[in-house]
């Protein structure tokens, strides 16, 4: 493919682009704000220099200085716990069942806890998940505490010396307190048991999701302090482009994204080739 | 972090223009602005956006705004009619068929609420229009999927039609309405794997159970908090299927549901009912005013 021109109407398209890909009006400003400095200064008229600048500069935006690929915290001094947490149907149980699945690829002993006690079927669904990946898991009836779920199965990671133990949650939207308090006490359970805490809590977010992915984040974060994002369902047409506006204002990563329902679809998030996504139908001028 | 609403945007951008009273063309061009950015906010599609504004701002001009000693109340109000208006100005029936059973087709992207949906739907059907439902499980994929539906058939007390994962999902669904015949059920909703708009191969499956059923709904469930992109896949999903309506779910969130809107533009199909909550109550039918206003942030 060739490469596009930068010209009057460049800018405006780029605004276009950003926010159908879900950015934001604001940080759709900000960006093209630095980018139009950065094209001025570097006196980018044409071709592939302008592709690169874009990249580069939005992945600067992004990276706020922690360049490279993302890590997943590890707990030295054993059970690592990771906590999926997330608004309804955004994928959470599904990524628990890929991130096994690569764990125990990597030779990893790991468990799962189902602690959505609430929804229809998402024990089976976890159960089933759990047999696809030759993964064990720790289930409770129907309808039970999920706090005590998530103990019996920090028990048994820890007694039978597990490296990993991955805890669903049911999905639940931020406005909803008593269900936010939940996740609160699920947390003191962890820390109980474990002195270091969860690892990681990753919120799951749908990348089909607009502007209330913002507030998911804000309000998830005051409860349960998230370390990371999942970005799932790019397999679609959507962009996700509100990661980038919840990188700003709240400084959290996005660790892997899931391209698929089957278990090889998560990566790791590659803010370079993510942003090359984004902005791909601007750049490169179809022959 | 709250969004503005409009009223408040259109006050705020009153003050900086410095005005009290009447304003100018330039001025309304500043407000329009601010009704872009309402919406924008809102995650109306842009597109969406840009014919929506120059049709208010063409209604502001013919009517009396410049005039007006109250401009930005006089913009609120015709953004809040026009909107009402594209929302389907009055609520649209269900469609039942002459011949029992009515068939219900549930469509839609994954994670949407179509599984939870058709339990509410059978559930408000049966309090509301005395129907006896059926129940078909017509997802082999997702796991546990026939296990969920069956859940919530056991906790309504309908009766679910399944046939394993290994079935062919064009003959479950016929198969549940033959049995719905047999067994005087009046009601048949299907339940369908969620799947992306550009899944040709599973897009076809769709097309193949409405051929052998011939629903007379075929119902695009989509989630409220959906973005820009909530005009490809309605668009997607309406040109493959034809669609009968549209339910929104999740409005128990705090989303504004601007896609609602654009869903409503791309296809012009109705909104029928919404979601609001997770338990199998937790259905309205659609109100086309509440929803402008939701958008609105009013
Ligand atoms: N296309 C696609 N579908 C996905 C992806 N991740 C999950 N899904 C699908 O999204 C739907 C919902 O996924 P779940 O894992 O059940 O989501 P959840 O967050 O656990 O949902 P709740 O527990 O009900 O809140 C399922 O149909 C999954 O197969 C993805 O990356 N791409
Ligand atoms: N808060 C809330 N949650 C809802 C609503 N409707 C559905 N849900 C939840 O959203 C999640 C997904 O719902 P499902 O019914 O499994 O969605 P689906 O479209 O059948 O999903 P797939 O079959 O995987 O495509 C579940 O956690 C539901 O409880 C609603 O109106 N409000
Ligand atoms: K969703
Ligand atoms: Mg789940
Ligand atoms: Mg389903």
């Amino acid at each position: 493919a060739g490469f596009r021109e930068v010209d009057e109407d460049f800018f405006d398209d780029l605004e276009e682009v950003l926010i159908s890909a879900d950015v934001g009006f604001d940080m759709t400003l900000a960006i093209s704000d630095v980018l139009r400095e950065e094209v001025r200064l570097r006196n980018v008229r044409t071709g592939e220099q302008v592709k690169n600048v874009i990249v580069e500069k939005m992945v600067e935006i992004y990276e706020k200085g922690e360049v490279g690929l993302p890590t997943i915290n590890e707990n030295k001094n054993g059970l690592t716990v990771i906590l999926f947490v997330g608004v309804n149907g955004v994928g959470k149980t599904t990524t628990i069942g890929k991130y096994a699945h690569k764990l125990r690829n990597e030779g990893k002993k790991v468990l799962l806890a189902a602690g959505d006690t609430f929804r229809a079927g998402a024990i089976e669904q976890l159960e089933v998940w759990a047999e696809r990946v030759q993964v064990d898991v720790v289930t409770s009836d129907a309808h039970s505490d999920p706090a005590s779920v998530v103990f019996d199965a920090l028990k048994k990671g820890q007694k039978e010396e597990y490296d990993y133990l991955l805890i669903d949650t049911a999905g639940r939207l931020q406005n909803k307190v008593n269900l936010m308090k939940e996740l609160e006490k699920i947390n003191r359970i962890i820390s109980r048991e474990i002195p270091e805490g969860a690892s990681e809590t990753l919120l799951v977010l749908d990348a089909t999701t607009g502007q209330n992915a913002l507030i998911q984040a804000k309000q998830f974060k005051e409860t349960t302090n998230v370390t990371g994002l999942i970005l799932t369902k790019l397999d679609g047409t959507a962009k996700g482009g509100v990661i980038l506006a919840i990188r700003q204002e709240l400084a959290i990563p996005v660790k892997f994204v899931g391209l698929g329902e089957g278990m090889d679809d998560l990566q790791v998030f590659d803010p370079e080739q993510y942003i090359y996504g984004l902005v791909k139908d601007l750049v490169e001028v179809k022959a | 972090m709250a969004f503005e609403g409009l009223s408040e945007r259109l006050q705020g951008a009153m003050t900086k223009i410095g005005k009290k009273g009447r304003i100018t063309e330039a001025d309304l061009k500043e407000m329009m602005r601010e009704v872009r950015l309402a919406l924008l906010e809102a995650d109306v599609n842009f597109r969406v956006v840009k014919d929506f504004v120059k049709k208010v701002n063409e209604r502001a001009l013919g009517s009396d705004v410049l005039e007006s000693l109250s401009p930005a109340q006089q913009v609120v109000k015709i953004v809040n009619e026009e909107l009402t208006e594209l929302m389907g100005g009055e609520q649209e029936p269900f469609l039942f068929s002459k011949k029992p059973p009515t068939v219900v087709m549930m469509v839609g992207l994954q994670g949407a609420g179509k599984t939870t949906t058709a339990g509410k739907l059978a559930n408000y059907m049966k309090k509301r229009e005395n129907k006896r439902p059926l129940l078909a499980a017509a997802d082999v994929y997702r796991p546990a999927a026939i296990d969920q539906l069956q859940t919530i058939g056991k906790q309504l007390d309908f009766p679910v039609y399944q046939k394993g994962v290994e079935a062919n999902p064009v003959a479950i669904a016929e198969e549940a309405v033959e049995e719905a015949r047999m067994t005087g059920r009046d009601l048949v909703i299907i339940d369908t794997a969620g799947r992306l708009h550009v899944d040709e191969l599973l897009m076809t499956e769709l097309k193949n159970i409405k051929a052998a059923v011939q629903p007379d709904e075929i119902l695009f469930t989509v989630d409220a908090m959906t973005g820009q992109d909530a005009v490809n896949v309605a668009k997607a999903f309406n040109e493959q299927l034809g669609i009968t309506g549209v339910i929104l779910t999740k409005l128990d969130g705090d989303t504004r549901g601007g896609s609602a809107l654009s869903i409503r533009s791309v296809t012009g199909k109705p909104i029928k009912f919404t979601g609001q909550g997770e338990k199998l109550d937790d259905i309205e039918p659609f109100y086309p005013d509440r929803m402008a206003s939701r958008i609105l942030g009013m």
